[in-house]
């Protein structure tokens, strides 16, 4: 079946045959016009670990386009007494058409693949994947650039934690998109990634001052720095709100540089940003929403007509 | 001549030729050879060899061992070179064929792996992504595995 646990499931062209989809399905997404493209279907959204934000917008997703959604509640299940995942996946494969899957162990999507008949979506396992992010992720920057080419992204924050900014520059550099890193010392991208990077000819550069970026930048994404990554307080407070950008910060920027957040943010975007036209992060988290339903539809095997809603 | 003979001298069974100087043991256990209740086992371990200086040999009398089993040899004697005996000859020679995949071999180390659950009944996977150098990652979590810690974790 047509799973999607990694980017690396995904060739250049099908992602921008999904990004075409999601860009047709935007009305849909709206709620501006009804499209029932997966009516009768019945999405299976196991999330063991929370994420509101993702579990809405897939739930949203398939709704809008006619669909069922059945949840699965971990606390006080079957899952809490103990029960394996293959075991879960059993019963879900019984229930559903398509299943999504958020894990705190990294590899339960490809299991969860591996135990099922039905197509999986992994929206996050442990460490590791999270692609539709990066496809949403994507969406965004082709929707206020026009394209993923040539295009300068600074990527802000934890980078060696961040599975966000790891997935998101791997699929950039597939494109020819310029990087440049901005963290930290001791939260820098990870050696062995941006050798990776490297290796498909891109220019990655890697600085600890976000200010000299702005001017040349087309993309800022900005991550937050969570505390739950370090072994003690003062490791955190080392480096917690070193990135604070506000609107003023912003004065020399390209006039459609985008701003780009994965949500929450703590205190790393000053909400005068939000009142600039830079700002990207709200409509960033609404992408969600067709990008998915162009992922559940390509899964299901539903083609996405060239005139939605006609 | 006289260094074959040696290897050979058995009537009937397994000799696996050419094992990385000190990994014998470790081989024994990834075949299922029991010591308490098993064939008659002979070990040389630590042999000056050309091929790869020093070497350890395995045989094992009785018994024949199949090429499924031999391929779980890949991780840790990838070069080692087999031969089938039967009254006191060389029957059969065999090579150790490192697959695709190894399946029920060795299990994923990462701690956070879904495999680490000693209840989920799918198979460990690991995928052979280069065979020189040896490179193999867990096929659900994709984390590349270091060859030592490997295997030290065979099933
Ligand atoms: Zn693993």
């Amino acid at each position: 079946m047509r799973d999607l646990i990694t980017m690396d499931d995904l060739s250049n062209d099908e992602i921008i045959e999904i990004l075409d989809s999601a860009e047709r399905l935007l009305p849909v997404a709206m709620g501006e016009i009804y499209a029932p493209l997966l009516q009768g279907k019945v999405l299976g959204n196991l999330f063991f670990e929370n994420s509101t934000r993702t579990r809405m917008s897939f739930e949203s997703a398939m709704k809008r386009l006619g669909g069922e959604v059945v949840n699965l509640s971990s606390v006080g299940s079957s899952v809490a007494k103990g029960e394996t995942l293959y075991d879960t996946m059993q019963m879900v494969d019984g229930y559903s058409d398509i299943a999504v899957i958020r894990h705190p162990r990294q590899g339960a999507a490809q299991y969860s693949a591996d135990a099922v008949e039905i197509p999986i979506l992994n929206a996050g396992d442990g460490a590791g994947n999270h692609p539709t992010q990066t496809m949403l992720d994507l969406f965004t920057i082709r929707q206020a650039h026009g394209t993923l080419e040539d295009l300068n992204i600074v990527l802000v924050g934890d980078l060696r934690f961040g599975r966000t900014t790891h997935s998101l520059s791997h699929a950039l550099v597939r494109f020819g998109t310029k990087l440049t890193l901005v963290s930290p010392e001791t939260l820098r991208m990870p050696n062995e990634i941006v050798r990776d990077l490297q290796s498909h000819g891109v220019d990655v550069t890697e600085t600890e001052d976000l200010a000299s970026t702005i001017t040349e930048a087309d993309v800022i994404y900005m991550t937050r720095i969570q505390k739950e990554r370090f072994p003690d307080e003062d490791e955190y407070a080392k480096v917690a709100g070193v990135y604070k950008m506000t609107a003023e910060d912003l004065s020399g920027a390209k006039s459609n540089m985008i701003v780009m957040h994965p949500l929450p943010r703590v205190n790393e975007i000053h909400p005068s940003v939000d009142e600039t036209a830079h700002a990207c992060y709200f409509k960033q988290a609404f992408n969600g929403v067709p990008t998915r339903m162009a992922l559940l539809c390509r899964s299901l095997g539903v083609d996405v007509p060239k005139e939605v809603g006609e | 001549m006289s260094e074959m003979r040696r290897v050979t001298a058995i009537c009937n069974g397994t000799v696996v030729d050419h094992i990385p100087s000190g990994k014998a043991l470790q081989v024994m256990q990834m075949l299922g050879v029991n010591v308490g209740r098993s064939n008659p086992i002979s070990l040389v371990m630590n042999v000056p060899s050309g091929k790869v200086g020093r070497k350890d040999v395995l045989k094992i009398e009785d018994r024949e061992l199949t090429q499924s089993e031999l391929d779980r040899l890949a991780l840790i004697a990838p070069n080692a070179s087999v031969a089938i005996i039967r009254n006191y000859s060389v029957a059969e020679k065999r090579e150790i064929e490192l697959g695709k995949e190894l399946v029920n071999i060795a299990r994923c180390s990462f701690w956070n792996c879904i495999t680490q659950n000693d209840r989920e009944p799918l198979p460990h996977k690991l995928r052979v992504v280069s065979s020189e150098p040896l490179e193999v990652r867990c096929a659900y979590c994709g984390r590349a595995q270091d060859m030592e810690e490997l295997a030290g974790s065979v099933i």
